[in-house]
């Protein structure tokens, strides 16, 4: 009896305090990346997108490893994350449908002002993290396998310099955001590898300056994908593919160019 | 920096920003369910434990004990397993809803509850023994007698637990995905801006949350004085 009475009470309490959603197909869940969170993209685009059609959109801003790992555990209607093989892999494990390419821009190698490992000099970026590994300077590393970090992971990989096994002692890994990731290495005064939305968007940029820039291998592709309503049953299909479809079409594309933060373009639509 | 801070709090708060009050109000939804959740749990468990001899019961004040030192992250991670979609409990659909974050702060604060009610209550039980047992009163009407009388010491527990859960940030990000206008609280908020590098706004939201608690605080103990006066008259 004193069992079911502290149980209805619970109930009632918990009706009462948390105004339970209701499954409401007219909302879609993105998992993403944090620097379209992070540099107010979504404050921009997502409006548009609402008013026009009458569906929330909800983002959860992770790193894109976490991102696609939720992905991964159904908790999630699109995937919005910027790491093309591990992208690829998801929609090859039957959990995506279908990545369609939706817009670019690049990272840069940002640094204290004084350019210790003379960075800015270089040709390449090759050339430039070498620069960093023999003055060992130090670098910060994202270390918690998000899309940068692969990305970086990759130009360490090509220089032949190995990272995970050596573990040289100018190489930190914070093993946070982007975000805390770039607060740390201006704490040590350390280079770091960033996108440049989440750099130029960022306002706690202290003497830092980006040092190097414009190498192609630092192209960052951002793609979208629909998660795969027959691996995961609770997707909103319709409202998801309607989201999708709306990023790629002609419109909206537009407005992804012409989003920009003090007077700078963040994305470069390219979708096809 | 420290001084910007304080005007933009100031300056938050004047301009009744709605995205601020939307977001408070979230936080003390959340966080004030929590406690009444976790009173409901914790003080009984607490006056249960306090009031009998069974054995093993040291054991199980050792547990609760530890359990006070869970981190957030911890039982975040743990709620986040079990309704996610792919978990046991999915198919509720409570993932990334103000009612996920509720029951994992409840889980971090129930132990908190039980452990420092348990001590309390103990220690007035031990006054009481005799006279409970010249009255020859029940168990439930122990109970009830010892909490009724701890009462005063209890609100302090509870002050406790609404700290813990005002303050906490690792469980409620994991389950409530911080998503803006749905499940964003002040202090993934203030983990946001400081992201974003935006150290003023993070510190000034930082120093709403500090008000807010004093402002509860000294409601409270406001409270507490004048039902002690009316006690005591």
């Amino acid at each position: 009896m004193k069992i079911f009475s502290c149980t209805s009470l619970l109930l009632l309490i918990v009706t009462l305090f948390s105004s339970v959603v209701v499954a409401d197909s007219k909302q879609i869940l993105v998992q993403s990346t944090t620097s379209t969170a992070n540099s107010g993209f979504y404050k921009y685009l997502l409006p548009m997108f609402e008013t026009q059609t009458g569906i929330k959109v909800n983002v959860v801003a992770v790193g894109t490893g976490q991102a696609i790992r939720n992905a991964r555990n159904c908790d999630a209607d699109v995937l919005l994350v910027h790491a093309k093989a591990a992208e690829d892999a998801f929609v090859a494990d039957g959990f995506g449908v279908e990545r369609f390419d939706l817009m670019y821009n690049d990272f840069v190698i940002i640094g204290p002002a004084g350019d210790p490992a003379n960075v800015s000099k270089q040709s390449d970026i090759h050339n430039a993290l070498k620069n960093i590994s023999t003055v060992n300077a130090l670098f910060a590393s994202r270390g918690d396998n998000s899309g940068t970090h692969k990305k970086e992971q990759s130009l360490w990989h090509a220089i032949n310099i190995n990272t995970e096994a050596v573990k040289p002692s100018w190489y930190r890994s914070t093993g946070s955001g982007m975000g805390a990731t770039i607060n740390t290495a201006i704490g040590l005064g350390a280079y770091t590898l960033t996108d440049r939305a989440t750099w130029i968007s960022f306002k706690n940029k202290d003497d830092f300056k980006i040092q190097f820039q414009g190498d192609p291998k630092l192209f960052n592709q951002y793609g979208v994908t629909l998660v795969n309503p027959e691996k995961c049953p609770s997707v909103s299909q319709h409202s998801a593919q309607q989201f999708i479809d709306w990023l790629l079409s002609k419109k909206t594309q537009q407005s992804i160019a012409a989003f920009a933060v003090d007077g700078e373009q963040l994305f470069y639509p390219n979708a096809k | 920096m420290q001084e910007s801070a304080i005007n933009l709090a100031v300056q938050l708060i004047i301009s009744a920003n709605p995205d601020l009050f939307e977001i408070i109000g979230l936080s003390l939804r959340v966080s004030l369910s929590s406690v009444v959740l976790s009173l409901v749990f914790g003080l009984s468990l607490g006056a249960f434990l306090a009031t009998d001899h069974f054995r093993g019961r040291q054991l199980i004040n050792v547990l609760i004990n530890a359990l006070m030192s869970m981190p957030p992250v911890v039982v975040g991670l743990f709620v986040y397993l079990a309704i996610s979609r792919s978990g046991p409990l999915g198919w509720l659909g409570l993932l990334y809803t103000p009612t996920a974050m509720i029951i994992a702060q409840t889980m971090l604060i129930t132990p908190l509850v039980a452990a420092l009610s348990r001590q309390v209550i103990e220690d007035l039980y031990n006054e009481y023994r005799e006279q409970f047992l010249s009255l020859q009163l029940t168990r439930p009407q122990r109970m009830k007698a010892l909490l009724w009388d701890a009462r005063y010491s209890l609100l302090t527990v509870a002050l406790a637990g609404l700290g813990r859960a005002l303050s906490e940030v690792g469980a409620v990000i994991i389950v409530g995905g911080n998503i803006e206008h749905l499940t964003r609280v002040m202090t993934t908020a203030i983990a946001l801006e400081t992201s974003k590098g935006d150290l003023a706004l993070a510190l000034a939201l930082g120093l709403i949350l500090l008000s807010l608690a004093l402002l509860i605080n000294i409601l409270l103990s406001s409270l507490n004085i004048s039902a002690r006066r009316q006690a005591y008259a």
